[in-house]
């Protein structure tokens, strides 16, 4: 079954922090994102640009409206995705877990809609 | 066939199917994949059950016969309907494969699935309503309408609630299984809070009618029972279950036969129900003696050492100081802090326990919290300040907001005028 993991931090926690603990966070998602690649549970995923570079498009009565930022102002914002292939939802929480992104925002875990189609 | 022995049958279904029918749902769900299509697999075995026990006598194992006759009519529903709809056999197909060879009917498997039925109703990405309500319904076999009683909501809402806390299991899929030793703390926390919620709802409860109050206290500690037989290694259970049963053990003495809530100095303690004292004590020991005492078993602890005190003046408060030092170490919260201080009152005198609670209290946290402003008023009024003890009654009655509390803080306020 496959899950996906949206990962919500405080983008301003981000661009303030200090350059050798950004990388080290980096290394840890890298590691994260290689090991659980190679396992063959992290089926993709990105890291987003912080929202301010967010645009948000609406068709209303055939006319294209086009509005500066993210659809919802939130506290913490989405900035980034996992997409995970776990047994069931035991294992993705476990995954989802191992985010270094956990620690210090929430990750969210979305069963994906499977459709049949003919 | 005699008369006889037709009600003898019947007398014996009815015996099984109440001390049964959950742990036969429990199995068929993990055997059909599905709670609803296991509930109605379990109707289909009680009504074989009933065509085929007058004539051929009560199986020998009555729990692997409904498990194995609600499997097997499930499979051969889904056959029949095969016929007219094709999609049906793949339905078919797919149920018969599930456990295609001889499914697992000893009694150990079919314990593991009544701890896998709890555990699944208990888990964590469930609200904690859905939790309640969920266990509530499939593991105590409450109708809706006496969820909906209890819990002052009405029959469609808990209803609803049910059927998507299913649609989340079967959706996000969430597995019907025991955790792993690794989430079992976190899980095991998890269904123990539910257990002690719904007996706090039957014995502390804010509201509801007491006939239902009183199911709630009597299926909690059930649960805790069973609960208890299944891990009978963790201490936690145990210290729940005794936790459970020493406050049970003053249920008729906690309010006065006008409706007055007693305070523990006033209780009679003759009526207090000394079985229960005798089992909750006997699980405190056994809980100690596994190793990891968590906060269950302490408060646990404390409640036995209350229970087996002949009088509020000979209780051993400087034990029960000391374990609430404990609980502090495990669980530092502001109620717990406020407790202990109420402990080394009687220890230390009133003088030492007043100065905990003020410090307590400047730290905000606990400043609209009634209770908390009626202790100190209590140590206030045992030290001769009368008009604080009035002022922090009055601080308390202001915040109260349930009647017999208000009426309890109002007599207060006039024994000291």
């Amino acid at each position: 079954m496959k899950y996906l993991c949206l990962i919500y931090e405080n983008e301003q926690a981000w661009a303030t922090m200090p350059e050798p603990e950004a990388n080290a966070m980096m290394g840890e998602y890298f590691a994260f994102t290689d090991g659980y690649t190679k396992s063959g549970q992290v089926l993709g995923g990105n890291a987003l640009q912080p929202t301010h570079t967010a645009t948000t498009v609406r068709v209303r009565n055939g006319k294209i409206s086009t509005t500066d930022g993210p659809f919802a102002e939130t506290r913490e914002q989405l900035g980034g995705y996992y997409l995970l292939d776990a047994k069931d939802l035991n294992e993705a929480i476990q995954i989802a877990s191992k985010i270094p992104g956990a620690r210090t925002g929430s990750i969210e875990v979305r069963p994906i809609m499977e459709f049949q189609r003919d | 066939m005699s008369e006889g022995s037709t009600l003898d049958a019947s007398a014996a279904i009815e015996r099984v199917y109440r001390a049964e029918s959950r742990r036969v749902l429990a199995s068929l769900i993990r055997l059909l994949g599905d709670f609803d299509r296991a509930e109605e697999a379990l109707h289909d075995a009680f009504a074989a059950a009933v065509q085929q026990w007058p004539a051929n006598g009560v199986p020998a194992n009555p729990r692997a016969w409904l498990v194995s006759a609600g499997r097997f009519r499930t499979i051969d529903a889904a056959r029949r309907d095969a016929r007219f709809d094709a999609s049906q056999a793949a339905i078919a197909d797919g149920l018969e494969q599930r456990h295609a060879v001889q499914p697992e009917l000893d009694d150990e498997s079919l314990d593991d699935d009544w701890l896998r039925l709890i555990f699944t109703c208990c888990h964590p990405a469930l609200s904690a309503d859905a939790r309640i309500a969920l266990t509530l319904r499939e593991v105590c076999d409450l109708t809706t309408e006496q969820v909906a009683r209890a819990f002052l909501s009405t029959p469609p809402t808990i209803a609803q609630r049910i059927v998507r806390a299913k649609a989340k299991i079967r959706d996000a899929r969430i597995p019907y299984a025991i955790p792993t030793r690794a989430d079992m703390p976190e899980r095991l926390d998890a269904v123990l809070h539910v257990i002690y919620l719904v007996f706090n709802e039957g014995y502390a409860a804010t509201s509801g009618d007491a006939v239902v109050r009183a199911d709630l206290t009597r299926e909690s500690i059930r649960l805790g029972r069973l609960l208890l037989e299944l891990l009978p290694g963790e201490g936690e259970v145990a210290g729940l279950l005794a936790l459970m049963l020493l406050h049970d053990s003053r249920r008729l003495t906690r309010t006065t036969a006008s409706g007055e809530i007693a305070l523990l100095t006033e209780q009679d303690r003759r009526l207090w129900d000394r079985a229960e004292i005798e089992e909750g004590a006997g699980l405190v020991e056994r809980a100690m003696r596994t190793g990891r005492i968590g906060p269950y078993a302490v408060q646990a602890a404390i409640a036995a050492l209350h229970a087996e005190s002949p009088s509020a003046e000979e209780t051993d408060w400087a034990q029960i100081a000391g374990l609430y030092d404990v609980l502090m170490r495990i669980e530092p919260t502001p109620i717990i802090e406020l407790n202990r201080a109420v402990a080394v009152a009687m220890r230390d005198g009133a003088h030492a326990g007043l100065a905990l609670m003020d410090g307590i209290l400047a730290r905000g946290e606990l400043d609209a919290y009634h209770l908390a402003h009626a202790a100190r008023a209590d140590l206030l009024a045992r030290l001769g300040r009368r008009e604080e003890a009035i002022a922090a009654y009055d601080r308390a009655l202001a915040l109260a907001a349930l009647e017999p509390e208000r009426r309890f803080l109002a007599r207060r306020i006039g024994e000291l005028r």
